[in-house]
């Protein structure tokens, strides 16, 4: 298993390279160009260039390259070239913020999700099972922004219950932080938790209709121990995988919760970054995001082995 | 509404809770500002954000009164010479940086020598300027080479010299300014700065304001508030919720479709603190077929209906100005309709021969409309309808602000990237004034993109300049306007006005023009 781990985060390594190589040539290639952007609107071509040459915007492609790659290397991911702050330092002022929300909208979710699933599974066919397949499908459908704007308009502006904006770390104010995640968490949570919610329905519907279940029925096992320990457990593996691509689906969600609810995450970081064009921002978020990646899926594959005995590495 | 009595009491204890934690005795604004602040050096970009973030923490030597009148603000006194050649300025006793150095002449000179290389006006007055010397610590001396009438005026526009400690203000040019040191009336909490979030402002104790009372951006400067907060939060709807709901307190840049919206809150001020507003302008592209033809940018003229494009792109007939014919903008000192009447009933059979007399031959012609800023991209729609009905062959070439940033920079026919039309706009008093204005100086290679290109409109900009007394200025700034109406470097299509919003429990909001924090109060 140790040899599996390590074997895997080395193989990053190409990836990231990979990745790197990507990133670079598609943004400098891409038009746009954030000296013009620092200059203004006002601002004249002199103007412009100065500010380009002291970037080092000027230079060969491959110099620059070579140059950001030789700091990447050392783990040095540049600074913004607007405000001159690290990237490491934006993407860890912005990394928690991110991180409390995709974690709250995971727990949102999945304790919401599973135990829908599993009882529309059981339950299938009927009226219960009916509805809560029908409320999967509108809230699946429904746009992030419009579930946010609709939870801010009802808890925020008409019952002022809830704040409307903003982000309050967990270490400043215990309270603050979750009244501040509450609505993002619900308008993030919602899409996965109705994909969620269908996704354990219909695999649990697949192992209800084994044999063994069949068996452990005729025993005279009380259903919660079908269910649970039999059905569940049984059915963890494709669950967990969507678990796993929820994350993924998370990020893009991210960036518009996080736009509508003024939640200074990394989703905020990049959107900003990219209409900006500030490069070394871009390409510091997408490696460090491409790193996750890899990370989740390692760790989804190393829960298949806590699941089923037969999956060994 | 079951749900709602069931959670109401649980939030609502939970909302007192933290309300209780978070009183604080201080009186804090919270204002959400119209875009993020990421550069704080002002000699470094012409981006609005940054020179409204150095009102805050810089002071300045003259400011303009509502009369656009520059009043002495860090300098006591100044004396000029008979020959109009040498000034002389003293500073006020007691002005101290926030790190508690003292304002020296050598930081207002070393402040000054670097808006001279990089500023519109400072550049301006560069070229009039033999020598800049400190006398003692708290005097220096401007030697011109020969009189220049802007002196005062270009010290004291807002797009101005800011005084920095001679630290700062001495680096390289290449070097960007990184701290913010100043001697204003708010002090920057660097180590609460989150880039793309906020930016945190206390008030400068120390600061010393002038006894006479605020006016526009002059007079005392007194920072009422403990602690300013500026938030960025990229999406209107939420920041309207926001000030709805009071978690923030000033609204800066409203959309204007809202404005109609929050005149009607109850708790809510709408305020337009800028008489001179924001000017639309078409930009025709003078270095290349068939606008390097003045009759061809003449066209254009005949197509405008200024009412028409208010209409699309600000909506609110309260916000904007029926007509507006003058180059350096309405409700200015240099207002005057002269040489507009072409402007003021479009003609579009005019306008197709004055094309035609231009050269124009129904080859395809480019106009660059940003997906990303709606004013433009629907003033360019307009445009382009009005071209339509002219006969011309418009290719719209929609993009985001940052790739036509870079576009309209190329000077290349349009079959290698090229352009012809792309709109932008223009505000405050840079703009009011000849020299300042940058799409107005037509000095072809050496203009903004579009490389208006006219020696003859230069001279008199020149002249307007050097021009001493007030009365014959008045006079000069007519015969540059005609001229400027048969140049064209740019087509003003109206002028337009972006209020504020504010919670009613903020007080002492100036009308200065440009927002600032001074002498604002909460209760």
């Amino acid at each position: 298993m140790f040899g599996y781990i390590v074997r895997r985060i080395l193989m990053t390594i190409p990836v990231m390279l990979v990745v790197a190589v990507v990133v670079f040539l598609l943004l400098h290639l891409s038009p746009g160009d954030p000296a013009a952007i620092i200059a203004g609107d006002n601002a004249t071509d002199e103007d412009i260039q100065r500010i380009r040459v002291s970037l080092g915007f000027d230079r060969p492609l491959l110099t620059q390259f070579t140059l950001w790659i030789g700091a990447l290397v050392q783990g040095d991911l540049g600074v913004s070239v607007f405000n001159k702050v690290s990237v490491w330092e934006l993407i860890v002022q912005r990394m928690e913020p991110t991180l409390m929300l995709a974690a709250t909208t995971m727990g949102f979710a999945v304790l919401i999700a599973v135990p829908v699933g599993v009882l529309a599974a059981w339950k299938a066919g009927s009226w219960i099972d009916h509805l809560i397949m029908g409320i999967a499908v509108l809230a699946f459908s429904a746009p992030v922004f419009l579930i946010g704007y609709g939870l801010v308009y009802q808890f925020a502006r008409v019952w002022r219950i809830l704040p409307v904006q903003g982000y309050t770390p967990m270490a400043q104010d215990f309270t603050g932080f979750w009244q501040h995640l509450v609505l993002p968490a619900i308008t993030l949570g919602l899409v996965f938790a109705a994909l969620l919610a269908r996704m354990t329905r219909s695999t649990m519907m697949d192992v209800l209709n084994e044999d063994y279940i069949r068996t452990a029925r005729a025993k005279g096992l009380a259903p919660s121990a079908v269910l649970i320990r039999h059905a569940l457990k049984n059915a963890a593996v494709p669950i967990v995988t969507t678990i796993g691509l929820g994350i993924a689906l998370l990020i893009g969600g991210v960036v518009v919760t996080e736009s509508v609810f003024a939640i200074p995450g990394i989703g905020r970081l990049t959107i900003e970054a990219v209409t900006q064009r500030d490069y070394p921002v871009i390409q510091g978020v997408i490696l460090i995001a491409s790193f996750v990646y890899v990370l989740i899926n390692l760790g989804i594959d190393l829960t298949y082995a806590l699941l089923d005995p037969r999956i060994r590495y | 509404m079951a749900i709602s009595r069931f959670l109401r009491p649980i939030l609502l204890a939970l909302s007192v809770l933290t309300a209780e934690q978070a009183v604080a005795a201080d009186k804090v604004l919270k204002a959400v500002v119209h875009a993020d602040l990421k550069i704080l050096d002002p000699t470094w970009t012409t981006i609005y954000i940054t020179n409204r973030f150095s009102y805050l923490i810089y002071d300045t030597l003259f400011s303009f009164n509502s009369k656009f009148e520059p009043q002495p603000q860090m300098v006591e006194r100044y004396t000029v010479s008979d020959d109009k050649m040498v000034y002389t300025f003293t500073l006020r006793p007691g002005l101290t940086f926030h790190d508690g150095q003292p304002v020296t002449a050598a930081d207002c000179v070393a402040s000054l020598k670097r808006w001279m290389a990089r500023i519109a006006s400072g550049q301006n007055l560069a070229k009039f300027t033999a020598g800049l010397d400190v006398v003692d610590a708290s005097s220096f001396r401007l030697t011109l080479k020969e009189p220049y009438g802007m002196v005062i005026e270009s010290l004291g526009n807002p797009g101005t010299a800011f005084i920095m400690p001679e630290r700062a203000a001495g680096l390289p040019l290449t070097e960007q300014i990184l701290t913010s040191v100043g001697s204003g009336p708010f002090v920057m909490q660097r180590d609460q700065w989150r880039p793309g979030n906020k930016a945190i402002f206390t008030a400068n104790r120390a600061y010393k304001p002038r006894p006479e009372k605020a006016d526009y951006l002059s007079g005392g400067k007194i920072p009422r508030l403990d602690r300013l907060e500026w938030l960025y939060i990229p999406d209107a709807n939420t920041t309207l919720s926001a000030l709805m709901t009071g978690e923030i307190d000033y609204f800066e840049a409203p959309p204007l479709d809202f404005i109609r919206l929050l005149k009607d809150l109850p708790d809510v001020t709408v305020l337009n603190i800028d008489r001179l507003g924001v000017q639309g302008l078409i930009r025709p592209n003078s270095s290349q077929p068939p606008f390097n033809n003045y009759k061809a940018r003449q066209a254009l003229l005949y197509l405008i209906d200024q009412a028409e494009f208010m209409e699309a792109v600000v909506g609110d007939k309260s916000l904007y100005m029926e007509f507006c014919g003058a180059f350096f903008l309405c409700n200015s000192a240099n207002e005057t309709d002269v040489g507009s009447g072409p402007m003021r009933k479009p003609d579009i059979a005019k306008a197709k021969a004055l094309l035609k007399e231009g050269g124009y031959n129904g080859e395809k012609m480019v106009l660059l409309q940003p997906t990303d800023r709606p004013q433009y991209a629907a003033a360019m729609t307009v445009l382009a309808a009005q071209l339509r009905k002219a006969g011309v062959n418009v290719d719209m070439q929609a993009a985001d602000w940052s790739t036509i940033s870079v576009r309209r920079a190329k000077k290349d026919p349009v079959e290698k990237g090229g352009w012809h039309l792309f709109i932008t706009t223009h505000g405050g008093p840079d703009p009011t004034v000849p020299p300042t204005n940058s799409w107005f100086g037509s000095r072809c290679e050496a203009s903004n993109a579009g490389w208006a290109c006219d020696d003859q409109l230069e001279k008199l900009v020149d002249g307007w300049s050097r021009e001493l007394d007030p009365a014959r200025r008045r006079g000069l700034i007519e015969q540059v306007q005609t001229r400027a109406y048969e140049s064209l470097p740019y087509v003003p299509f109206g002028q337009f006005f972006q209020p504020i919003a504010f919670r009613k429990k903020v007080t002492g909001v100036l009308e200065s023009g440009v927002p600032v924090y001074w002498n604002i109060d909460k209760n």
